[in-house]
């Protein structure tokens, strides 16, 4: 076998900085929104007292639960002793980075009060989550830069199959800990189930590797590497599994709740006549998100096809998106059951009825924002780092 | 070698002194804004030079306390520093104390520290509003102002007997 | 001098003292939430002898009152806030912050109206004071749940947890503050029971006082711990109700006749 060579991501400067200058721009946008937001307050976006968490929350929990499945590919060459993904294994490590970073700005730049960042570094209340939650994104940052390094330096080798370890029981330790924001809250019907924490390692699985496939061809056009069909085979398939098991826990998922007749009411509106909620899980999640990519991977027709692969996980991502935002805003539409057999005739506050949530510009802005960053900080880490192998052409041995 | 040591003294202990008298003059001169109750004052709740140095961590131990535990006669209290502080223009209406020139503002911007407090406080006196609806003008309802009210004095304080409070604190009678 | 300067010197040396020993502790060691110990004798404070509710007779409350909106909004200066001109009246009602709301209910199976009003529970287990992660959302010794918002840092998990819907956010700028209810944008909030007033030694909130002046009388506030309280003997009488009870929060507001 070919001995691995890595070399920093590099092409023609205009295509590059073009490029990043690109990203920057849409950063730059996305700063100017979140100013805006905070100049005047959360009563320019579309988030009120009924959907206190909105767009930019939606894009936050996205790119947290991504960045933690993007570690994956370098879990399997690592943990599992994968050969075909432990070249990868670089590249999944900043891309994990990057990506929880871009979460973390946007989450960090939604909250009323930004710049008391310093007070939630220093004031904990351990029975939170999202305390919990704070020193698991901190912790994964500096376990998985140990990780790199492991992989990186010569000298720092012995500790590759430990840091490995320890990445992988940290990434499942931190969406466990971000599907339990959601599965803790007692007081709405659509959260309060414990399968939102397993749910959300398989989302994270399924997201991750798809930003993986997506970021690994990118990198690979922008530097005009060769990349061997065998390995994007690989992975094409394990997303597949992946996109599979999604839908199995959205399955188990409703299939409980449709068996309690306390939670018929948030069934019926999610599945049934929810308007928008209805129509981004059906046409958003199960549609675009789950049967076209399961078509697009496992269809002999597009066996090779590059084209087939990058759309399938643009659709995953894309599904997953709409997922989310069924999860956090259909969530908290659905109206709290405060007075169980009683209907509301009359309350100032939208007590028994759907609120309603019109996303504003800026709140996308931030959103998009926070993907532009996570992308910066990749395009700009595999330029400085070692992280892509020279040629992921394919081994000539094929009984792998 | 011996003189050099003694210069060296003499230098150190000459601009020690030249700093002490520096210190000192800094600190005999009142940065009170004209104008205000607290310029007709002798000193503040606690001596100048200890409020100067440790007026937000007083400031920030007591809003704890009240915010936390309730207690409301605190002794160091972001009201009763405005009520003090602020000055009163022509017309006889309240100045901020954030406003350019004024009493907090003309430190902390020497010093560049931004005060955050006037976020959510008030940089002016509160004029009553018809708060404490059902228990007005009962004892309870005024130990809001809290500085050193005993049971035997009037319920009321108005700005004079405040401020009379206040030289109390200062040491006159 | 006199005697009472002479004493209250002497209080203040001692708080001066303590004061100092607190802040220097709280440099040491900021991550540590600064609770400091009694300061000093004069101050009595919130006491875990104390657990203030309330009993709402829904039978009493009109329709079409909104006596306690009114004199809450009042008291804690939610009225000084203004819808700005370029916003929706649906959209500054959605965001604008609502301590205590009037709900008309009609049961499903018997058609029966009920009126009440509905704002914090304060429960004895908090879901808000659970999830908050800077500890900003917190239980008072006398069971008053309220935020902190000096260290509020607004993220709005305590709304997603509240199962009463009780906590606003801030959503708009504020330009006119008061003593009683230092308000900023960014921060969420929620009724306090008063807790200015019931420090100051009021016996009463600002929404029972106005439900009495209404000649309702729906409202009534007290210590729930004193046998001999007008709630407590109340409550002892008459079978009332937690809203959600299944959630075994303990709540300190109960409701009979709904």
């Amino acid at each position: 076998m070919k001995k691995l060579h890595y070399s920093e991501l590099w092409c023609s400067s205009p295509r590059y900085w073009g490029g990043l200058a690109a990203l920057v721009f849409i950063i730059l946008i996305g700063v100017g929104a979140a100013y805006y937001m905070e100049h005047n307050g959360h009563a320019v976006t579309g988030m009120s007292n009924q959907i206190v968490w909105g767009l930019p929350h939606v894009f936050a929990i996205f790119l947290i639960v991504a960045a933690s499945g993007a570690l994956n590919v370098a879990s399997i060459g690592s943990v599992f002793g994968g050969p075909l993904y432990k070249p990868l294994g670089r590249f999944s490590g900043l891309l994990a980075i990057g990506l929880l970073a871009g979460g973390l700005v946007v989450l960090l730049l939604d909250l009323g009060r930004p710049e008391r960042l310093i007070v939630a570094m220093t004031h904990y209340n351990f029975k939170s989550i999202f305390a919990w939650n704070i020193i698991l994104y901190t912790g994964f940052f500096t376990i998985v830069g140990f990780y790199l390094w492991a992989m990186m330096d010569r000298k720092g080798y012995k500790y590759y199959k430990l840091t490995g370890f320890a990445a992988f029981f940290w990434r499942l330790a931190l969406t466990t800990g971000t599907g339990s924001i959601f599965g803790f809250i007692v007081a709405r019907e659509a959260y309060d189930e414990a399968i939102l924490a397993p749910m959300f390692i398989i989302m994270s699985f399924s997201f991750g590797l798809a930003f993986f496939i997506i970021t690994l061809m990118s990198a690979y056009w922008w530097a005009s590497r060769e990349l061997g069909d065998l390995r994007l085979a690989k992975l094409k398939n394990l997303l597949g599994v992946f996109v599979g098991a999604v839908f199995y826990f959205t399955l188990v998922y409703h299939l409980t709740n449709l068996y309690i007749t306390q939670h018929h009411g948030i069934e019926r509106f999610i599945l049934l006549d929810g308007g928008v909620y209805t129509a981004a899980f059906w046409i958003g999640q199960i549609l675009i998100g789950t049967i076209v990519p399961l078509f697009l991977v496992y269809s002999p027709a597009f066996e090779k096809n590059r084209f087939a692969i990058a759309i399938a996980s643009l659709f995953v991502l894309v599904g997953g998106f709409f997922q989310l935002y069924v999860i956090v805003i259909g969530g908290q539409a659905y109206p709290m059951s405060l007075f169980p057999g009683k209907e509301v005739l009359e309350s100032s506050f939208y007590d028994g009825v759907v609120a309603s949530y019109v996303p504003s510009v800026p709140e996308a802005l931030l959103g998009i924002g926070g993907i532009a960053v996570a992308m910066t900080l990749v395009a700009v880490g595999a330029r400085m780092l070692k992280v892509l192998p020279d040629s992921l052409q394919d081994p000539e041995d094929e009984c792998i | 070698m011996r003189s050099a040591t003694g210069i060296k003294r003499f230098a150190s202990l000459l601009l020690g002194s030249v700093l002490l008298l520096l210190s000192a003059a800094v600190l005999s001169e009142s940065n009170v804004t004209p104008g205000s109750k607290a310029a007709g004052l002798e000193s503040c709740v606690a001596p100048t030079a200890e409020i100067r140095r440790y007026h937000m961590l007083y400031l920030t131990h007591d809003r704890d306390l009240t915010v936390r535990q309730g207690k409301r006669n605190i002794k160091y209290s972001l009201a009763e520093c405005i009520d003090c502080h602020a000055a009163k223009d022509d017309k006889g209406e309240y100045i901020p104390v954030d406003a350019e020139g004024q009493f907090c503002e003309s430190c902390h911007k020497y010093t560049a520290v931004e005060p955050l407090c006037f976020q959510c406080h008030r940089t002016v006196p509160e004029e009553k509003r018809s708060a404490l609806g059902g228990v007005q003008g009962g004892a309870a309802g005024n130990r809001s102002l809290g500085l050193l009210l005993d049971d035997d004095e009037a319920p009321s304080l108005s700005a004079q007997e405040y401020a009379r409070l206040h030289a109390i604190v200062g040491g006159e009678d | 001098m006199n005697r009472k300067s002479d004493q209250t010197d002497a209080t203040r040396r001692e708080f001066i003292h303590r004061t100092l020993l607190a802040a220097g502790a709280a440099t040491v060691a900021p991550g540590i939430l600064l609770t400091v110990a009694r300061a000093g004798a004069e101050s009595e404070g919130a006491s875990s002898d104390t657990r203030w509710g309330m009993l709402i007779d829904t039978n009493k409350c009109a329709e079409g009152c909104s006596a306690c909106v009114d004199a809450c909004d009042r008291e804690n200066g939610i009225d000084l806030l203004e819808k700005p001109e370029w916003q929706s009246e649906e959209m500054w009602n959605a965001q604008r912050p609502q301590w205590i709301r009037k709900v008309k209910l009609r049961d499903r199976q018997t058609g029966e109206i009920t009126n009440l009003p509905m704002m914090c529970q304060h429960c004895e287990f908090p879901p808000c004071v659970d999830v908050c992660p800077t500890g900003a959302s917190f239980k008072r010794a006398d069971g008053i749940v309220m935020v902190d918002r000096h260290i509020c840092i607004g993220c709005r998990y305590c709304m997603m947890a509240c199962p009463y819907k009780a906590r606003s956010f801030v959503h708009h700028n504020v330009t006119e503050h008061t003593v009683r209810s230092p308000r900023g944008k960014g921060c969420v909030e929620s009724c306090n029971l008063c807790a200015y007033r019931i420090d100051h030694g009021a016996t009463t909130t600002a929404c029972q006082d106005a439900c009495t002046a209404e000649g309702h009388e729906a409202i009534l506030f007290g210590d729930l711990n004193d046998p001999n309280s007008a709630v407590a003997k109340a409550l002892k009488q008459q079978s009332s109700r937690q809203i959600r009870a299944d959630l075994e929060l303990n709540t300190g507001v109960r409701y009979t006749n709904v």
